[in-house]
């Protein structure tokens, strides 16, 4: 039996109870998040069980929610099963004062990169990363350019002097 | 010891020599650092560096409407720049719930397939001039100038193409652009085939290429590795089969797979997956041939909101006027949801991950690049083995700077 999103999401309610939650199918995907604190018993349990089997982490990233309160920062895993073909999203959410997630390269190598980009651009702080500094950006930058509170021009801004390009 | 030299601490002591690969060594084939230990000429460890053409592309994402950010994929892998617009037209039409009509679908397969042989024939050849053979990558230049061709009739631009837009095409297919495609299609197997015979059975290229940078199923997967090079491995993972896109289930292909996941692997299975998207190309361009009357001239879905009406009807119309103004300006809101849809790129899954909002621009957008992840396999690639078998493992991995730093 083939597996779907239903079995996956009885599968992680069994073992999980309510700590695992916000269940949303959106566009075939099944996602869900949980607390940071069990995200490598998540990964884990999804990556052993041999019907779950989610051994491919197609994706590590993280987004920025400046409005919620206590869980401004988010880690998201995009996992894949590749014998039955089925993919899901996975998110742990962290504050901003404190972000440290712990890191998933035990489990995945692949996760040594992504897990510095997201650092680099968010500043999530992944606890146990082997080699936990910046990638694509300089070393000695001193901000998180992918946060919200630095953002790109106003296209619309009308203030501008610069007759060249339309705008005077 | 002089007491006029002074050098640095330890290196007296010290038995290995470090070697600055890169950043602009010509082998390298773009901006990528390593900085190795050698003992002698093995390789102790690689540290590496990337990030040299980081353009932030994710950061400016997410001031664009959904059109302008076209521009931004064409920069990602330049080698095949159409393979990267269409699956982000994709993913756009995944999350506004756009279906193109079927002759779109074939279009943009033919489309796509040629750039996966431009690309694999970049990376191929390339590798022929790290094993001291230039000939070969001259030889087919000219086969990828052919490809260029053919892009420029159907969009105007050849390497950053910006090809296509939400829903289909700018523009039908000329009469031209299905000369030169039918011309390809006549000359390309020959000098493939010619190609393929300079290296495939070469005892130098086998030499220098098995054994060189192997790696097995487990660690390809564990190391996030996909396409050509996780094929190599001997896993048959292809996203045109696993999640079929732009109607890739109407096609007979097969998936090459390797076994050793070596250098010499990797060049078959992009030399077989050329042969695979030629035959593709002819179904899909004996499918498009087949539609008949109004079908025949299909090359866009109807999508007001996101695809430019024709200009002589923004001049005439008032509908055509608004659509025209909205979608310049890029006033047009976007539906909020979460999309992830990836593509088989040149060189792997390639990925789109789309968060919206509800805003004019994506909230997010994250790219799988294939090629940043599986770098990072790099040094265990190499560790151990000569220099010269770092270079040639390097550039069969098909590493594309733009893609990795985005």
């Amino acid at each position: 039996m083939s597996l779907t999103n239903e079995i996956i999401q009885q599968r992680l309610t069994e073992k999980f109870a309510d700590q695992v939650g916000e269940f949303v199918i959106s566009y075939d995907m099944l996602q869900f998040s949980a607390p940071k604190e069990i995200n490598l018993k998540v990964l884990n349990f999804l990556y052993d069980d041999s019907q779950l089997a989610f051994t491919f982490l197609t994706d590590l990233t993280g987004v920025h929610y400046p409005d919620q309160k206590g869980q401004e920062l988010a880690v998201v895993y995009h996992l894949h099963n590749l014998k039955d073909n089925i993919r899901l999203r996975f998110k742990v959410f962290t504050s901003v004062e404190q972000p440290d997630v712990y890191t998933a390269t035990g489990l995945f190598s692949s996760a040594n990169w992504m897990e510095r980009e997201t650092y680099d651009f968010f500043g999530i702080h992944f606890v146990g990363h082997p080699n936990l500094k910046r990638i694509l950006n300089v070393d000695e930058m001193d901000y998180f350019p992918m946060r919200k509170e630095f953002p790109l021009e106003d296209q619309t801004r009308i203030d501008k002097d610069d007759e060249m390009f339309g705008r005077g | 010891m002089s007491e006029h030299i002074k050098l640095p601490e330890g290196s007296i002591e010290k038995t290995t020599t470090t070697l600055n690969l890169g950043p602009t060594h010509p082998a390298t084939h773009g901006v990528m650092q390593n900085i190795l230990e050698l003992d002698g000429e093995r390789i102790v460890s690689a540290d590496q560096t990337i990030g040299y053409i980081h353009r932030a592309f994710e950061k400016l994402a997410e001031r664009r409407p959904l059109a302008q950010i076209t521009t931004l994929t064409d920069r990602l892998n330049y080698c095949s720049s159409p393979l990267n617009n269409m699956g982000w037209h994709m993913t756009c039409e995944k999350l506004l719930g756009v279906t193109t009509p079927k002759r779109v679908d074939y279009l943009r397969v033919i489309v796509m397939e040629l750039a996966r042989i431009a690309d694999h024939l970049i990376c191929n050849s390339i590798m022929g001039v790290d094993a001291g053979a230039y000939t070969g990558f001259l030889y087919v230049m000219q086969y990828r100038e052919l490809i260029y061709e053919i892009y420029e009739e159907i969009c105007g631009a050849r390497l950053t193409t910006n090809m296509g837009r939400i829903g289909g095409f700018e523009r039908n297919f000329n009469d031209i652009a299905f000369q030169k495609l039918e011309k390809f299609l006549d000359e390309y197997p020959k000098a493939l085939k010619e190609f393929e015979n300079m290296f495939q059975r070469n005892r130098i290229f086998m030499d220098r290429t098995i054994g060189v940078g192997g790696i097995s199923a487990e660690r390809a997967l564990n190391y996030g590795f996909t396409g050509p090079n996780l094929r190599a491995a001997g896993v048959d993972y292809d996203v045109r089969v696993h999640s079929p896109y732009s109607s890739y289930q109407d096609f007979d292909f097969t998936i090459p797979v390797g076994s050793t996941g070596d250098s010499y692997d990797r060049w078959l299975v992009r030399e077989q997956e050329m042969w695979q998207s030629l035959s593709i190309i002819r179904q899909a361009y004996q499918k498009v041939q087949a539609f008949t009357g109004a079908e025949a001239e299909v090359y866009h879905a109807d999508v007001p909101e996101y695809y430019l009406p024709a200009k002589q009807d923004v001049y005439t119309k008032m509908e055509a006027l608004i659509y025209h103004f909205k979608i310049i300006m890029g006033e047009t809101d976007i539906p909020a949801g979460e999309v992830y849809h990836s593509v088989e790129g040149g060189n792997g899954e390639l990925g789109f991950y789309l968060i919206s909002d509800g805003g004019r621009a994506p909230y997010r957008l994250h790219f799988r690049r294939p090629c940043f992840i599986y770098y990072q396999a790099y040094e265990e690639l190499i560790k151990g083995a000569m220099l010269s078998d770092a270079i040639i493992t390097m550039s069969s991995l098909n590493l594309i700077a733009g893609e990795m730093d985005a």
